[in-house]
């Protein structure tokens, strides 16, 4: 009895029967629905056209309701056209169906320049909401931090100490592994070029300058950024979205307080310790290579490192830090508040949280860059 | 008839064997046999934390077992290879404690994502089959574009329920569908398991605590104590047993008041 579904036409008379057989189960849902198609041209043909399922040895949801489609088209009129032959096992999945309205057509967005021109629209004015909602969480740091001043004994000591740990000591590791490569690929290149001028001892000056008041502290807030910034913004964001937040709120805590400002400070300290350690490793690296590639020895190369660079350049850079720091800690705390629902948001915001701190890193030291020159240092 | 239940008693729908689970030093299952025959109900009861999720998850196979047999449709999920497995995991359903919809997609797309992987369906009948889950589960066509997060607490349950269904199982784990629930909703909620069973054939695997569920759902009742089924068996035997976290369950205030 069971086997591949047929919906065979047996006329009778004036009537005519369509006798399902088989197995009319979701594994044949392609098959039965092109019979179903087929069976539906005949709507009108005869003034009675009745289903027979009698034969049905296995139905399930699918072939429910597709039988109850093939009914539905062939009504006509007033007439319904009529199931026969159903049994007791199965009338009551059969009710069910009927009990279902015709699927509302959804229809997928097209996607148009206008919708496009939109978007774009929509993010350019996003731009100053994005900015507000940055010295909106600056205000509410800072308020906390005052109220912190003022009652000490409410400062987090445990909890800074643990993030202090987390994107401190944790990270020492790998920046100084990176800052190393990137000193000893400066100082290769560097060497490489100035050979030709004969002009070999200057990628010591080179070196110094450009470790100690750029790509030292840049190069470390960056990893810091998509380290320790998507860290804080996934953070926040599960907490958010099993509303641990609102539960901490609820208690009377200030979210800012007990999550917040213990984050922004474990990255205040961490950062500049980190673009220290990260300086000392490429300049440690640099001169390796100087030493081993470019035949500079150490005693030559300390000696003319203390003549090229002042205290200045290293004030420059480590002043920097902790202001990107800052800018990373509150990117990240922002896009994780502003997490919603869904696993698909909180990508999105961890996302745009390391983009928007390492874009911000940037453009403060383009800031502090003009800054410095004005200043002469 | 009489030879229908023996045989449904024999051939089990999922047979589990001298089954052991530990995390670390602590032994959550040892040495667990429980039976749960086609087409019925059985409700799956226990103190909190005496391991009901964790046998229900040991089944499906999210949970290691350091030891035993669990036979599902007759296939030894062991001894199965990966096809065989997928065969099986077809044929269930299943409704996670916290609903486990998919966060990202909506309502229509979480029903859908079963029907998509293992069927080959126009989009026209995954719609309309859409429709029809969402009516047998009591939730109204308007949710169908709504995402997780704009649901309700009892509506999540709902699709989670729609989405288990959704390839029409033989088998459906149900983990505490109705905690959580208003005591209406909770009675809809048997109410509806009990009709879905009768119309698809179901057979339900039920964690609960819920008194009302047992005494209106479930034709059986396994009762999980010390890593072990200390009792199983009717409504009936339950209240008759003799065992102190029995009598004290099905005996105690909230019980006398369902029963009353």
């Amino acid at each position: 009895m069971s086997g591949d579904p047929k919906l065979e036409r047996i006329a009778k008379g004036n009537a005519l029967a369509l006798c399902a057989t088989g197995t009319w189960t979701a594994s044949f849902a392609p098959v039965l629905e092109r019979m179903v198609a087929d069976a539906e041209q005949l709507a009108g043909s005869r003034p009675n056209i009745f289903i027979d399922v009698s034969e049905v040895s296995k139905l399930d949801t699918f072939g429910a309701w597709l039988i109850e489609r093939l009914r539905r088209s062939l009504t006509q009129g007033k007439v319904e056209a009529q199931i026969a032959g159903l049994s007791a096992n199965y009338s009551s999945l059969v009710d069910e169906v009927r009990r279902v309205k015709a699927a509302p057509v959804i229809e997928a967005d097209a996607v148009t320049i206008a919708g496009m021109l939109e978007q774009i629209g929509r993010s350019v004015a996003g731009v100053s909401g994005t900015l507000t909602s940055l010295v909106d969480m600056l205000g509410a740091v800072l308020a906390a931090s005052g109220h912190v001043l003022i009652h000490p004994r409410s400062f987090r000591l445990t909890s800074t100490v643990h993030h202090l740990e987390q994107v401190c000591w944790r990270a020492v590791p790998i920046i100084v592994l990176i800052t190393f490569l990137i000193g000893c690929i400066i100082s290769q290149q560097g060497i490489f070029h100035f050979r030709k001028f004969g002009a070999d001892i200057f990628v010591v000056d080179m070196l110094g300058v450009l470790v100690l008041r750029e790509i030292g502290v840049l190069l470390v807030a960056i990893m810091v950024a998509g380290r320790s910034g998507s860290a804080y913004t996934a953070e926040l964001g599960s907490m958010k979205m099993r509303e641990e937040i609102d539960a901490l709120r609820t208690m009377g805590f200030d979210p800012i307080e007990v999550l917040i400002l213990p984050r922004m400070l474990a990255l205040v300290i961490a950062l500049p310790i980190l673009a220290f350690l990260g300086a000392m490793a490429a300049l440690y690296g640099g001169g390796l290579v100087a030493w081993l590639y470019g035949g500079v020895d150490p005693e030559a190369f300390l000696l003319r490192l203390r003549d090229a660079i002042s205290i200045d350049h290293f004030i420059v850079g480590l002043v920097k830090a902790p202001v990107m720091a800052a800018v990373i800690g509150i990117v990240a705390c922002v896009e994780g508040l502003a997490v919603q629902g869904s696993a698909e948001s909180l990508g999105q915001h961890t996302t745009s949280s390391v983009v928007k701190g390492i874009f911000f890193v940037i453009v403060m030291d383009g800031v502090f860059a003009i800054f410095f020159a004005s200043i002469g240092m | 008839m009489a030879q229908d239940i023996q045989a449904r008693i024999q051939n089990p729908i999922i047979r589990v064997r001298d089954v052991t689970v530990q995390f670390g030093a602590t032994r959550v299952l040892d040495g667990l046999d429980l039976d749960v025959r086609r087409g019925e109900i059985l409700g799956f009861v226990g103190p909190s934390g005496a391991g009901k999720s964790v046998l229900t998850r040991t089944i499906i196979g999210l949970v290691p077992k350091v030891g035993g047999r669990i036979e599902v449709f007759g296939v030894d999920l062991d001894a199965a290879d990966a096809a065989e497995r997928r065969g099986v995991e077809r044929r269930w359903g299943v409704l996670f404690q916290q609903g486990a919809l998919f966060s990202s997609l909506t309502v229509r797309q979480n029903i859908q994502f079963p029907m998509r992987e293992y069927l080959d369906l126009s989009q026209r009948l995954m719609d309309e089959i859409t429709m029809a889950k969402l009516a047998m589960v009591g939730l109204k066509p308007e949710v169908t574009e709504r995402y997780p997060s704009e649901l309700s607490g009892g509506m999540i349950k709902r699709v989670a329920l729609a989405r288990a269904l959704a390839l029409d199982p033989e088998l459906v784990f149900l983990d505490e569908p109705t905690s959580g629930l208003d005591p209406i909703g909770a009675g809809d909620f048997d109410e509806l398991v009990r009709t879905l069973q009768r119309t698809l054939g179901l057979t339900v695997f039920m964690v609960t605590h819920d008194l009302d569920s047992l005494y209106t759902a479930c034709d059986r009742i396994a009762v999980l104590g010390n890593g072990k089924i200390i009792a199983a068996g009717s409504i009936a035997d339950m209240q008759a047993s003799q065992h102190p976290w029995l009598r004290q369950y099905f005996h105690g205030k909230r019980a006398r008041a369902v029963m009353s």
